[in-house]
């Protein structure tokens, strides 16, 4: 299995190296392998890329647990007031359906080309996956688990911390698993907007520039970056939910 | 009935709930009994003829309208530690083993760690489940999970059980085999128990006394003295030949073969 995945990436790699020469690609459509590890150890050297890369990773570590907490306790605070959902439904479904990423000019407008309206942006697109599932967690717990726990006399707190909370930690880590790769986007349409730091910003000056192996290079550390934070949420759900059965759990 | 001291007590307890089409349903009404000491007392009627209703009262999660519920000559205002209850589902929590499920009620009336997990494999050796202290719910077959639902129950050390058909999701011989642990520990630890079953030999082979309810409103319509020995030993009670004449007064009580033709 191991060798079959590292004989496939290695086919890969030699693919998108001869491929598009083979077939007349010109490089600024698809430049291949070799160019765009060249341009990376250049843009290493003159364009600051650990730096935006930094920044970039920043802003989505920030915006992913800001988004992620709010996305908890607000999931947690309408799951347990039924009255409160009812109220404020109509405005989080009209939230909901608005695309997040239309909000980074506004913050833009708000906060200036500075590293607020990404982490914003970030926030408002990791927040829904998460409240919606920890909503639906709360809802969906027996209420005669609750019922069992109140007869054994435990308290509000008691039974949101020994019963709610870890119940709707399966649901809660399917969640996290959309919204780590939502919370890239979020920041990556806020540099695209406006700015001259992150990879986003790096991005459109590649394109500017038509420097498509640039755009690669930015394109492909972008989704490092998500795929790191993936593959903590993963990390820590095999901790956490180490309890489920095997069938029950993802393999990735 | 008995006026000797009561565990548990119901007098003139009436129930009504808020029902959108007919306005006020009522689920009990003015129904007496009691409970002594070291008794225990089968509830048997038609379905929704109250008999959960009456449980939900005895263990303070929901006031009767009318009439009060007593345990140990207390009146019960809400949830208490000496009354605990055991349902038909398990409703073990998955993310616990199973000794820290049978620790859930320890833990919230706030016994200390040692303690609790001392009483809880003390337990789980009793309900035969020793081996499997540290494995979580799924890994344990539904009889098994019952048993440790029955060791949780216990764990608080209730003065009085109140059991909601904890067994009518099991099979056959899985349940004889839960109702002779069950009719063994009760007998050994000297609980008080009220036992609401649809089976009519669980019933006979458990029970010191089974009460008889009405169709809704529930009212108590006949108390049955089980006058069979061994009541420690329901398997060998079942056999009993008494066993079947209790079971016919029940249906006629009942009406079960009106219902059926």
């Amino acid at each position: 299995m191991i060798l079959a995945s590292a004989l496939l990436f290695v086919g890969f790699l030699a693919a998108w190296q001869w491929m598009p020469a083979l077939f007349g690609i010109p490089a600024f459509i698809i430049p291949s392998v070799g160019t765009v590890w060249d341009e990376f150890l250049r843009m290493l050297g003159h364009d600051r890329l650990v730096f935006h890369t930094a920044i970039t990773a920043m802003q989505v570590g920030i915006g992913f647990i800001l988004g992620v907490l709010l996305g908890i306790v607000c999931g947690f605070a309408l799951g347990l007031s039924p009255s409160a959902e009812f109220v404020l439904s109509p405005y989080i479904l009209a939230l909901q359906i608005a695309p997040k990423v239309a909000f980074a000019p506004l913050f833009i407008i708000w906060f200036g080309y500075t590293v607020y309206p990404k982490i914003l942006v970030c926030i408002l697109i990791v927040f829904f996956p998460i409240m919606i599932n920890v909503l639906g967690a709360v809802r969906a717990l027996d209420p005669d688990i609750v019922r069992l726990a109140r007869a054994f006399t435990a308290s509000r707190v008691q039974v949101f911390w020994k019963i709610e909370l870890p119940a709707a930690m399966p649901p809660l880590f399917a969640g996290l698993r959309i919204a780590a790769t939502l919370a890239v986007i979020g920041v990556l349409v806020g540099e695209l907007v406006g700015g001259n730091i992150g990879l986003g910003y790096l991005l459109a000056f590649g394109e500017g520039a038509g420097n498509t192996a640039m755009v690669f290079v930015t394109i492909i550390l972008l989704t490092l970056i998500g795929i790191v934070l993936y593959g903590l949420v993963v990390l820590v759900e095999g901790r956490v939910l180490h309890y489920l059965p095997a069938r029950a759990r993802l393999a990735t | 009935m008995s006026t000797m001291a009561a565990r548990l007590e119901f007098r003139d307890v009436t129930k009504r709930f808020a029902d959108p089409r007919a306005g006020a349903v009522v689920a009990v009404e003015g129904v007496s009994l009691n409970v002594s000491d070291g008794e225990v007392v089968s509830l048997i009627g038609p379905s929704g003829c109250g008999k959960s209703t009456l449980l939900n009262m005895g263990a303070g999660l929901d006031p009767p309208n009318s009439g009060e519920v007593l345990v140990d000559g207390e009146r019960v205002g809400g949830p208490s530690r000496h009354v605990a209850f055991m349902l038909q589902k398990d409703l073990l929590l998955p993310w616990r083993t199973i000794v820290e499920n049978v620790e859930l009620g320890q833990e919230i009336l706030g016994v200390p760690r040692r303690d609790r997990r001392r009483r809880a494999l003390d337990l789980l050796a009793k309900c035969r489940l020793p081996d499997f202290i540290d494995h979580y719910p799924h890994q344990l077959s539904g009889g098994m999970r019952q048993r440790a639902a029955l060791a949780r129950t216990l764990a608080v050390d209730p003065s009085v059980l109140l059991m909601d058909e904890p067994f009518s999701a099991l099979d056959a011989q899985t349940k004889m085999v839960l109702q002779q642990d069950l009719g063994r520990t009760l007998a050994d630890t000297g609980k008080t128990a009220l036992f609401i079953t649809h089976d009519l030999v669980e019933a006979v082979a458990l029970s010191d006394r089974i009460l008889v309810m009405s169709p809704r409103p529930g009212r108590i319509i006949r108390e049955i003295v089980v006058a069979i020995p061994d009541r420690d030993n329901p398997m060998k009670r079942r056999q009993h030949p008494n066993v079947g004449a209790y079971v016919v007064e029940l249906m006629n009580l009942l009406q079960i073969e009106q219902a059926a033709a």
